[in-house]
C-alpha cells in the first residue's frame, strides 16, 4: 500500500499496518528492515546460546555433533545476512534521504522489492532446519568439498537452500546498493556538495560501492557451488579437475570487502555522534571522508589474508600481508579523528555516546589483534583458531553492533517521534559492554593456546576460558532484554520527541519528528556550510532560524 | 574546567602553553606506558604453548613484539579516552558548545606517516620471519584417487632425506614413513632434525596444525603440499585438524611424539615389525555408538574406515601442548 498525501495527516496517525505491507516510503522500509533484522537477531542469538552452552564443557554432550555444526553455521549466516546487513540497510533507508534532503530513495519500488526479499530468503534459510538431513553445516564460508558432500543425496537439501538464500541475499543487496549509490549521487539538497555531505553518507556511499564491485564475485562463486552440489559439475572438485581453493578466492573477494560494508557505516555513525555529544566539529572532516574511499580501494585487495594457511603460494602471503597492513593507516586516521573530536569537548554521556565510546574501545582492541592477524607468521599459528573468532566478534559485536545500538538510540526520537528511556539504555550499555568483553576476550588466549574454531568438543585444558566466554555470552543474551523493553515501551508510551532533542546539526534534525512521508517535500533547504558546525555559530542551511522557529511552533501547538 | 589549564597531553588543534608540571606528568605517563608495554611483551610468551619447533621462537618473538606495540597504542588511546571522559565532561546544565576546532593538517600528517612507517616495519619484520621459516615447499597437483602411485613420479632431486607422508581423512590422520615402510596414526619425529611432510587429503580440506610447533598448513584434496619443519623439544603434543572437515572435525586429532634420534630409530624398527591393524579413529567409534541411537541427529557422511597401520599409538595420553 502506498500512502497518499490526501488527506494530509501526520504520519504518527497513519495506520501501523503500513509496516506490514508493500510500502515505498524509505522511512517505513527502514523500520521494516530494522524490525525484521532484530527478529532474526533473536534467532541467531538463541543459536549462539546453544553454541556457548555446548562449549561450557569440553565434551560434545549438549547436542549431537551434526546439530552443533548446523547451529554454528546458521548462527554465522543469520547474523551476517539476516541481521547485520538488513539492519544497516534499515539505517541507510532512514538516514540517507533525510540527511541529504531527498524526498525518498531514487527507486522506491526497487527499494521495497529489495526489502521484501529479506523475509523471503530468511524464511528459506530457516526452512532448511526442517528439510531431511538438516540445515547447511559447513560454516558460513561453505568451503567445498565439505559443502558439496550432501550426505543424504536429496536434491532439496540444507546446503542447497543455504546457497539459494545467499544468492537471493546478494540480489537484494545489489538492488539496495544501486538505490543508495544513485540516491547519494543524484538527490542531494541544493548546496550540498560532496564536501558538505554528512560522513554517514560518505561511508554509505563507500560501503555500497563495495557491494556493487564485490557481490557479483560471491554470487557467481555461489552459483558454481550450487551447480557442483546439485548438478554434478566439478568447478571445485579435484577429482573432476576443479580446485577447491578457487572457491576461497571467489568467496573472500567479496566477503572481505563485506567486513567494510559492515564497519564503514559504523564509522559513519561514530563520526556523526561524537560531534553531537562532544559539542565540537568532527576533527579533520575531509580526511575522514577520504579515508573511507582509501579503505574501499585497499579493502578490495586484501582478500587472501583470510586463507594464508590454505594452498596459497608464499608470494601471495607476503603481498597480501602488506596490503592488509596498509589498511591500518586510513583506519587509524579515523580513530585519531574521533579522539581529536572528543578532546576538549563538552561530553555528555548519554546512551548513544556510551555505546560509541564502548564501540571505539572494542574497535581499537580489534584493530590491534587485526594487525597481529595480518602478519603471516602469527596468522599461520592462530588462523582458524578462537583467536580469529575473538577478533571478529570484537569487530562485529563489540564495534559494529554497539555502533548500531548507538544509532538506534540516537535516531529513535527522529523516526518514531518518541524518546527512548535513558535508564534502560544505560543498563543495556553496561550489560552489553561487560558481556561482550567477557565473552570475546577469553577467546584470544584460547586461540593462542591452539583451540581450533568450529569444534564441538575440545581438550580439557581449554575449559577455564571457555567457561568465562560462555558466562559472557549468557550475559549478552540477558542484555537484549532491557533493549527490547526500552524500544517497545518507548514506542508505545515514551515522551514525545521534539524535532531536535539532542541539539544536533544536520538536515534530518530540521524535519519534524517523525518526518512527513516526503520529508522536506517542495521546501528543501539550501545547504550553506559543512556539517558538524558545533560552536562555530554558522547555520547549516539558508533560513535555518525560520525553519526551526516554525518547527518549534508546530510542536507547541500539538 | 581543565579545558584551559592544559595539564595533559599536547592539546589537539590550538595549543595553549603546557605547564612544566603537566609536561613532567605527561612524560611520566608515557614512560609508564612504555614499561607496561615491555612487560606485556614478556608476558605474551606465557599465553602460548611450549616452543617445540625451530619456528616457535621466531613466531613468538614477532607476537611478543606486536603485543608490546599493541599495548602501547591501546594504552595511549585509552588514556586519551579516559582523560576526556573524566576531565572534559559538560557541566550539568551547560548546553553550550565547545571551542570549534575543525582539524589540524600537521597532526593529520603525523598520524598518517607514523602508523604507515610502523605497520610497514612490522610487515618487513614479518616477511623476514616468513623467509627464515621457509615452511612451504613445492605444491603440485596430483590425481586424488592414487596418491601413493604419484609418489613414484616425484622428482628425485627434490626428495628430502626424511619425508613423512601425511594422509588426512574424514576423520583420521595417517602417517607413512616410506623409507622404513612404516605407517602409524601417531606421528613420531626425531628432535632437532629437519623433516619434510607431504600433505595429501583423501576427501575434503583438512588443516595440519600442531600448536606447539606454531605451524599450520591446509591439506588440499588434489594437491600434494610439501611442508618443512624442525621439531626442537622432546615431548608429546597434539595435532589438530584446523580446517572444518565435517561432523567429527573436532575429534580429528592425533598425537605427535618428538623423541631423541635413537628412540625414533628404535620406534621405526619395532613398528616395521608390527602387523597391520586398524589405526585410531575416534569418529568410527562414535559413529558406531550413534547408529544405535533412535534419533541420532542430522545426516552425516560416514567416517572412512580406520587406516591399516603398524602402530595405532594413542591419543589419550597426557600431552605437553
Amino acid at each position: 500500500m502506498t500512502s497518499t498525501t490526501f488527506p494530509p495527516s501526520p504520519p504518527e496517525d497513519a495506520s501501523w499496518s503500513r509496516y506490514f505491507g508493500f510500502n515505498t516510503d524509505a522511512k517505513v522500509i527502514g523500520i521494516q528492515y530494522i524490525v525484521v533484522a532484530f527478529f532474526f537477531f533473536l534467532i541467531g542469538g538463541l543459536l549462539a546460546m546453544i553454541i556457548r552452552g555446548e562449549l561450557i564443557t569440553p565434551a560434545a554432550d549438549l547436542v549431537d555433533r551434526t546439530v552443533y555444526n548446523g547451529i554454528y553455521t546458521m548462527h554465522g549466516t543469520i547474523m551476517l545476512f539476516l541481521f547485520i546487513f538488513p539492519v544497516l540497510n534499515g539505517l541507510n533507508n532512514l538516514l540517507i534521504p533525510t540527511m541529504i534532503g531527498a524526498p525518498d530513495m531514487a527507486f522506491p519500488r526497487l527499494n521495497a522489492v529489495a526489502f521484501w526479499l529479506v523475509p523471503i530468503f530468511g524464511t528459506l534459510l530457516i526452512a532448511s532446519f526442517f528439510v531431511p538431513g538438516g540445515p547447511a553445516y559447513s560454516g558460513w564460508w561453505s568451503y567445498p568439498p565439505v559443502s558439496t558432500q550432501n550426505p543424504l543425496g536429496h536434491f532439496v537439501n540444507g546446503q542447497g537452500l543455504w546457497l539459494t538464500a545467499v544468492a537471493l541475499s546478494g540480489v537484494s543487496s545489489i538492488m539496495g546498493a544501486v538505490n543508495f549509490v544513485t540516491t547519494i549521487l543524484r538527490m542531494r539538497a541544493p548546496g550540498m556538495g560532496f564536501f558538505r555531505m554528512p560522513v554517514f553518507c560518505w561511508t554509505a556511499l563507500a560501503a555500497q560501492s563495495l557491494q556493487l564491485i564485490g557481490l557479483p564475485a560471491l554470487t557467481g562463486g555461489a552459483i558454481m557451488l550450487l551447480m557442483d552440489l546439485n548438478f554434478g559439475t566439478s568447478f571445485y572438485q579435484p577429482e573432476g579437475g576443479g580446485d577447491p581453493v578457487l572457491y576461497q578466492h571467489f568467496f573472500w573477494f567479496y566477503s572481505h570487502p563485506a567486513v567494510y560494508v559492515i564497519i564503514l557505516p559504523v564509522f559513519g555513525i561514530f563520526s556523526e555522534l561524537f560531534p553531537v555529544y562532544s559539542r565540537k566539529p568532527l576533527f579533520g572532516y575531509v580526511y575522514v571522508c577520504l579515508a573511507s574511499f582509501i579503505i574501499v580501494g585497499l579493502g578490495l585487495v586484501v582478500w587472501v589474508h583470510h586463507f594464508f594457511s590454505s594452498g596459497v603460494a608464499q608470494w601471495m602471503r607476503n603481498l597480501f600481508m602488506f596490503t592488509t597492513m596498509l589498511i591500518a593507516v586510513p583506519t587509524g586516521v579515523k580513530v585519531f579523528a574521533w579522539l581529536g573530536t572528543i578532546w576538549r569537548g563538552k561530553l555528555r554521556l548519554t546512551t548513544p555516546m556510551l555505546f560509541c565510546l564502548g564501540g571505539l574501545f572494542n574497535f581499537v582492541f580489534a584493530g590491534i589483534t587485526g594487525i597481529m592477524l595480518a602478519t603471516v607468521p602469527v596468522d599461520i599459528h592462530v588462523s582458524n583458531t578462537y583467536f580469529v573468532v575473538g577478533h571478529f566478534h570484537y569487530v562485529i559485536y563489540g564495534a559494529a553492533v554497539m555502533g548500531i545500538f548507538a544509532a538506534i538510540y540516537h535516531w529513535f526520537p527522529k523516526f518514531i517521534g518518541r524518546m527512548p528511556y535513558e535508564g534502560l539504555g544505560k543498563l543495556h550499555f553496561l550489560l552489553t559492554f561487560v558481556g561482550a568483553n567477557l565473552n570475546f576476550l577469553p577467546m584470544h588466549p584460547l586461540g593462542l593456546m591452539g583451540m581450533p574454531r568450529r569444534v564441538s568438543s575440545y581438550d580439557p585444558e581449554f575449559a577455564f576460558w571457555n567457561v568465562l566466554a560462555s558466562l559472557g555470552a549468557f550475559l549478552l543474551g540477558v542484555s537484549i532484554i532491557p533493549f527490547l523493553l526500552n524500544m517497545v515501551s518507548a514506542w508505545v508510551r515514551g515522551p514525545k520527541a521534539t524535532h531536535n532533542p539532542w541539539n544536533a546539526i544536520g538536515l534530518e534534525w530540521l524535519l519534524p519528528s517523525p518526518p512527513p512521508e516526503d520529508n522536506f517535500g517542495e521546501h528543501v533547504p539550501t545547504v550553506i556550510s559543512r556539517p558538524y558546525g558545533y560552536g562555530t555559530g554558522e547555520p547549516l542551511v539558508d533560513h535555518q532560524a525560520e525553519i526551526e522557529r516554525e518547527l518549534t511552533l508546530q510542536e507547541a501547538s500539538t | 574546567m581543565t579545558n584551559t589549564s592544559g595539564r595533559s597531553k599536547p592539546p589537539v588543534g590550538s595549543r595553549p602553553a603546557i605547564s612544566r608540571l603537566g609536561l613532567v606528568a605527561l612524560i611520566g605517563w608515557i614512560a609508564l606506558l612504555v614499561v607496561l608495554s615491555w612487560w606485556m611483551s614478556q608476558v605474551a610468551y606465557r599465553w602460548l604453548p611450549v616452543q617445540a619447533s625451530s619456528a616457535a621462537p621466531l613466531v613468538d618473538g614477532l607476537f611478543s613484539f606486536e603485543t608490546g606495540v599493541g599495548t602501547f597504542v591501546f594504552g595511549g588511546v585509552l588514556s586519551v579516552m579516559a582523560w576526556v571522559i573524566v576531565m572534559h565532561r559538560a557541566e550539568k546544565y551547560d548546553e553550550s558548545d565547545a571551542e570549534p576546532i575543525e582539524g589540524n593538517t600537521r597532526l593529520e600528517v603525523i598520524w598518517t606517516v607514523i602508523p604507515l612507517l610502523l605497520v610497514m616495519a612490522i610487515a618487513v619484520y614479518a616477511m623476514r620471519v616468513n623467509t627464515s621459516l621457509g615452511v612451504l615447499g613445492p605444491m603440485e597437483h596430483i590425481h586424488l584417487a592414487n596418491p601413493v602411485e604419484d609418489q613414484g613420479g616425484y622428482p628425485a632431486d627434490r626428495l628430502p632425506a626424511e619425508q613423512v607422508e601425511v594422509i588426512a581423512r574424514q576423520w583420521s590422520w595417517e602417517f607413512r614413513y616410506p623409507e622404513a615402510n612404516v605407517s602409524s596414526t601417531e606421528l613420531h619425529l626425531p628432535v632437532d632434525q629437519p623433516v619434510t611432510f607431504r600433505l595429501v587429503s583423501d576427501d575434503v580440506l583438512h588443516g595440519f596444525y600442531i600448536p606447539a610447533f606454531r605451524l599450520k598448513q591446509d591439506v588440499i584434496p588434489g594437491r600434494a603440499i610439501d611442508f618443512n619443519l624442525t621439531p626442537s623439544r622432546e615431548g608429546r603434543y597434539r595435532l589438530r585438524d584446523s580446517q572444518f572437515s565435517g561432523t567429527w572435525f573436532a575429534a580429528n586429532q592425533a598425537d605427535v611424539v618428538v623423541e631423541s634420534p635413537e628412540a625414533y630409530q628404535a620406534w621405526l624398527k619395532t613398528a616395521a615389525a608390527q602387523p597391520l591393524q586398524p589405526g585410531l579413529s575416534d569418529a568410527v567409534a562414535e559413529f558406531g555408538a550413534r547408529q544405535q541411537l533412535k534419533n541420532p541427529g542430522w545426516a552425516t557422511v560416514p567416517p572412512a574406515p580406520p587406516p591399516q597401520v603398524n602402530v595405532p599409538g594413542s591419543n589419550t595420553l597426557p600431552h605437553d601442548a
